[in-house]
C-alpha cells in the first residue's frame, strides 16, 4: 500500500484527503505531515491550496524546508495546488512576499485573474485526458513562464494553469474540491511509475 | 479556452474560498500598517474595520462599514486576502465592499444592524462569513447564502467564554441530530427554524456543511488553542492583537497555536514573551441590551 502525505499546516488538507481516498480506493493510506520526520515514510506528498505566505512560514518555523527540497529532489512524487504551485516555483514575478522552493522551473504570478470576484469555474482541456475536466479557480495563480523540460498541461486564456515537471505535478486550480477523480489519478499513476 | 465560458460566484467557489483559510487566522486590522504585521506573522486573510471592536465598544455611536480609501490601501498594502465587514442587512455597504475588490464580506453584529433583515448573499459574487450562535442561526445565515460560519462570541471583551459557549452550542446540536429519523429532523428544523434540508446535511455530515470559525473574545494564543481543540476550523481575532502590549509577538504567537493547537510544549513556549494580553472585561457583567451577540436573529 502506498503512502501519500498531505502537508497540513494550512489549508484544504481534509479535501486532498478525501479525494485521494476516492481515487486510490483500497491502494492508498493518507497521512497528514505536521511535524519534522513524518514525509521520509511517505511515497509521494501533496502540497494542498491555501495561503502560500502562511504556508511558507510554517514550513520554516517548523524546520520542514529541507525536508520537503530533499523528498522534491529525490523523485517522490509531488501533486502541487494553487498554493502548492506558488511554493514549488522558481520565481513569483513582482512580489517578495513568498520566497519559493525552487523545485521546479516556472515562474509564477500570484492572483494572477484577480480577488475573489474573479474566482471562476472553467471546463478545462487537459493534455491526457480525453473528457473535459471541470476546473475551479480560487485566487488562483499562474504559471508565466516555463522552462526546458517542463510540460505544459493546460491553459486558461493565454495562462498556464497546469504543467508537470518530471516528478512534480503543479496545478493553479483545485481537483480537490470537485468529485471528478482523474487529477488524482493522474497523480497516484505517478506513483507506480 | 473562450472567456466568456467561466462562471463566477458559484456557491462551489464562494465555500472553497473559506476551506482555503482552514487551520488559519485572520486578524482585525484598521490601517495598511497593521495589515502588513498581520501578513508578516502568517495571518491568512486580514478584516478591515474602521476601529477594533473594543473601541467600537468604547466610542459608542453607529458603527459603520470601514472607509473605502482604507480597505483601498489594505488591499494594496497585503496580497493576502481583505475582507470587511457590512453591517447586517446593509446590502448597499455590501455592494460597496464588493465594487472595492474585498475578497469577503463580514456581514457583523459589531457593527450598528441596519435591517431585522440579513442580507439575501446569494445575490453577491463575492463570499460571506456571518456570525451565529446555535444552529439555528447557523442554517439561517447559510440559507441566505453564507459560505462561512463564525460564532459570535462577544467581540471587543477578549473574553473567550461565550465563542466557547456558541462553539458548544452549534458541536452539541449537530451531535444530538445523529441517528434520528426523518420526522425527527423535521422537528428539530421547525424547533430551531432552520431550513430541512440543512438539518439533513448537518446531521449525515455531522458538521456544519461550510467551514466554521471561532471569534468573538479571543486574545491570546491559549485561547486560539482552545477553540481549536474544541473543533473550531480557524480563528478570528479582532482587539486581541492590536490592543495588546506586542502586536508582533502576540499575533505570530497567535498563529503557531493554530497552527499546532494540541501540542502543549509549543503552546507554552510560544505563550512566553509576549508581554501583556488586551485588558478586556467579563463578558457576564454587560447588559443584555449591550451585547452584540444579540443583534441579529
Amino acid at each position: 500500500m502506498a503512502r501519500i502525505g498531505v502537508l497540513a499546516l494550512q489549508g484544504d488538507v481534509s479535501e486532498h484527503v478525501r479525494a485521494l481516498e476516492r481515487a486510490g480506493q483500497e491502494k492508498v493510506q493518507v497521512v497528514e505531515i505536521r511535524k519534522s520526520g513524518q514525509m521520509e515514510a511517505c511515497g509521494a506528498l501533496v502540497l494542498p491550496g491555501g495561503e502560500s505566505t502562511t504556508i511558507r512560514r510554517q514550513l520554516e518555523s517548523f524546520g520542514l524546508t529541507q525536508e520537503l527540497k530533499a523528498a522534491a529532489l529525490g523523485g517522490k512524487p509531488i501533486l502541487a495546488t494553487c498554493a502548492g504551485l506558488v511554493l514549488v516555483s522558481q520565481e513569483v514575478e513582482g512580489d517578495s512576499k513568498v520566497r519559493p522552493l525552487g523545485l521546479m522551473d516556472i515562474k509564477i504570478s500570484r492572483n494572477a485573474f484577480g480577488p475573489q470576484r474573479e474566482s471562476f469555474e472553467a471546463d478545462l482541456q487537459i493534455k491526457g485526458l480525453d473528457q473535459p475536466y471541470h476546473a475551479v479557480f480560487i485566487r488562483a495563480p499562474a504559471i508565466a513562464q516555463v522552462g526546458d523540460g517542463v510540460e505544459v498541461l493546460a491553459c486558461v486564456g493565454g495562462a498556464v494553469v497546469a504543467a508537470r515537471q518530471k516528478n512534480l505535478l503543479a496545478l493553479a486550480f483545485h481537483p480537490e474540491l470537485t468529485k471528478d477523480p482523474r487529477i488524482h489519478q493522474i497523480f497516484l499513476k505517478m506513483l507506480e511509475a | 479556452m473562450e472567456l466568456e465560458n467561466l462562471r463566477f460566484g458559484t456557491e462551489l467557489l464562494k465555500r472553497g474560498f473559506a476551506k482555503m483559510q482552514k487551520g488559519g487566522v485572520i486578524m482585525d486590522v484598521t490601517t495598511p500598517e497593521q495589515a502588513v504585521i498581520a501578513e508578516e506573522a502568517g495571518a491568512v486573510a486580514v478584516m478591515a474595520l474602521h476601529a477594533v471592536p473594543a473601541d467600537i465598544r468604547k466610542m459608542g455611536g453607529v458603527a459603520r462599514m470601514a472607509h473605502p480609501e482604507i480597505i483601498e490601501a489594505i488591499i494594496e498594502a497585503v496580497t493576502i486576502p481583505v475582507m470587511a465587514k457590512a453591517r447586517i442587512g446593509h446590502f448597499v455597504e455590501a455592494q460597496i465592499l464588493e465594487a472595492l475588490g474585498v475578497d469577503m464580506v463580514d456581514e457583523s453584529e459589531v457593527l450598528t444592524p441596519a435591517d431585522e433583515f440579513h442580507i439575501e448573499k446569494t445575490k453577491f459574487t463575492i463570499p460571506f462569513v456571518c456570525g451565529a450562535r446555535n444552529l439555528g442561526e447557523a442554517c439561517r445565515r447559510i440559507k441566505e447564502g453564507a459560505a462561512m460560519i463564525r460564532t459570535k462570541g462577544e467581540a471587543g471583551t477578549g473574553d473567550v467564554s461565550q465563542a466557547v459557549l456558541h462553539m458548544r452550542m452549534i458541536h452539541g446540536q449537530i451531535r444530538s441530530l445523529k441517528g434520528m429519523d426523518d420526522l425527527q429532523l423535521m422537528k428539530v428544523a421547525r424547533e430551531i427554524e432552520a431550513d430541512l434540508d440543512l438539518v439533513r446535511e448537518c446531521a449525515s455530515m455531522q458538521r456544519l456543511p461550510v467551514v466554521n470559525f471561532a471569534a468573538g473574545g479571543v486574545a491570546t494564543p491559549a485561547d486560539a488553542a482552545l477553540m481549536m481543540q474544541l473543533g473550531a476550523d480557524g480563528v478570528f481575532v479582532g482587539s486581541g492583537i492590536f490592543k495588546s502590549e506586542n502586536p508582533q509577538a502576540m499575533a505570530g504567537a497567535i498563529v503557531e497555536a493554530v497552527h499546532h493547537y494540541d501540542d502543549a510544549a509549543l503552546l507554552a513556549r510560544v505563550s512566553k514573551g509576549l508581554g501583556a494580553a488586551m485588558k478586556g472585561m467579563d463578558a457576564s457583567t454587560i447588559p443584555e441590551a449591550e451585547a452584540l451577540q444579540n443583534r441579529g436573529w
